[in-house]
């Protein structure tokens, strides 16, 4: 075995303790390093009022409402559980139902949850915005890039 | 391939590329950016705000081939034994920086319409940022000690655990729940773009490709001619 070899391996093998060492970490601390929840991950019993969090997921279909020109209403669903939020502010532009969105602020009873953010989420498709019109004309529109 | 480790050859080769090099730079740069604000369609979500992108992804993707390449040369200066490796290092690190900061920049300019806000810390937004100050780190540390001899090593060690923070950058939308969205282009599949708007985003991430070898190339020679008269 060379000197320049051994050098090499001991700089591999240096990188990949270290990598595995940060990895590990990460990993046990995920539960932090994660920007949001999703509404199934929060479990009923374990809602702390008005601790706040952030909770992340699609606004439900036919769940937004418009209470005054600045409150509002809706759901945010993983397709498996749903949360309740009010809402008093601004909406980004890319908010709206069926679309992804980061909500944060505090549980204010076990059911209510009153967001003091709204972000929007956009997903990883790009497309024309031509090619949509066609798209629902025939029929293809993929519920999928709503 | 002896140019990529020999100073004197990558010295011979780098006279003849310079020229084709910037020049084809310009042209891409001018077809890009032709191409990215006026031959390609609105978004059906992002409207014109997806034009954006033609400058955070390529940006982006070059901050961490930079870093790949400053990567590869640090081992090949430690373990080899061969200065090139050094020169290398010390010499692209600022374009890295730039690369990462325009990333950043964008980046925000894209957040604040789309998300709703310029900044958050999520996994992606944070490890990019912390890329950007490991570049810091590095340029500075380029600049500090007396010894030279010592400083590459130093360098070239950091180099080295810093690259740790690279798959953290690339993967963390995938393991993490992150405010960003998943890598668009990911598999060697059909990418859920579409060709009107990859069109745009290739020419850019070539334009930006060429510019960055410029100003390398540029720089490893001047950081070679500055080590033969021993001005540092």
């Amino acid at each position: 075995m060379s000197l320049r070899f051994q050098r090499l391996l001991f700089i591999l093998l240096t990188l990949v303790i270290i990598l595995s060492a940060i990895l590990l970490i990460l990993y046990n601390t995920r539960a932090n390093v994660s920007y949001f929840y999703t509404p199934s991950e929060i479990n009923k019993s374990d809602i702390v009022i008005n601790k706040i969090i952030r909770i992340g997921g699609f606004v439900e279909n036919n769940s937004f409402n418009k209470i005054s020109s600045s409150k509002f209403k809706f759901k945010i669903t993983d397709e498996k559980e749903s949360i309740l939020v009010t809402f008093n502010g601004i909406l980004p532009d890319l908010f709206r139902e069926g679309q992804g969105a980061v909500i944060e602020g505090a549980f204010v009873d076990n059911n209510i949850f009153n967001a003091t953010n709204v972000f929007a989420k956009h997903d990883e498709n790009y497309m024309p915005a031509s090619i949509k019109e066609d798209l629902k004309d025939t029929g293809y529109w993929n519920k999928k890039y709503k | 391939m002896k140019f990529l480790v020999n100073p004197n050859k990558f010295n011979n080769i780098a006279d003849v590329l310079l020229k084709p090099l910037f020049i084809i730079s310009i042209i891409l740069l001018i077809l890009g950016l032709l191409f990215s604000f006026y031959l390609s369609p609105d978004d059906y979500q992002q409207g014109s705000t997806v034009r954006i992108m033609y400058v955070h992804v390529p940006s982006a993707w070059l901050a961490l081939l930079t870093y790949v390449i400053m990567t590869l040369y640090s081992i090949v200066g430690l373990a080899f034994k061969i200065p090139f490796g050094f020169i290398v290092n010390t010499a692209v690190a600022p374009v890295g920086a730039i690369f990462t900061l325009i990333c950043i920049i964008s980046g925000s300019l894209w957040g604040k319409p789309m998300w709703g806000t310029w900044w958050v810390w999520d996994a992606r937004l944070t490890s990019v940022a912390i890329l950007f100050i490991v570049y810091l780190i590095i340029i500075f540390m380029n600049l500090s000690f007396e010894n030279r001899f010592v400083r590459e090593k130093v360098v070239a060690i950091f180099v080295l655990v810093g690259s740790v923070n690279l798959p953290i950058v690339k993967f963390s939308v995938d393991w993490w729940n992150t405010l960003h969205q998943p890598a668009t282009i990911s598999k060697l599949s059909k990418p859920n773009i579409d060709p009107s708007m990859m069109m745009p985003l290739i020419i850019m991430t070539f334009a930006f490709m060429m510019i960055g070898m410029t100003i390398a190339i540029l720089r490893i020679k001047t950081e070679i001619i500055s080590r033969k008269s021993n001005l540092n």
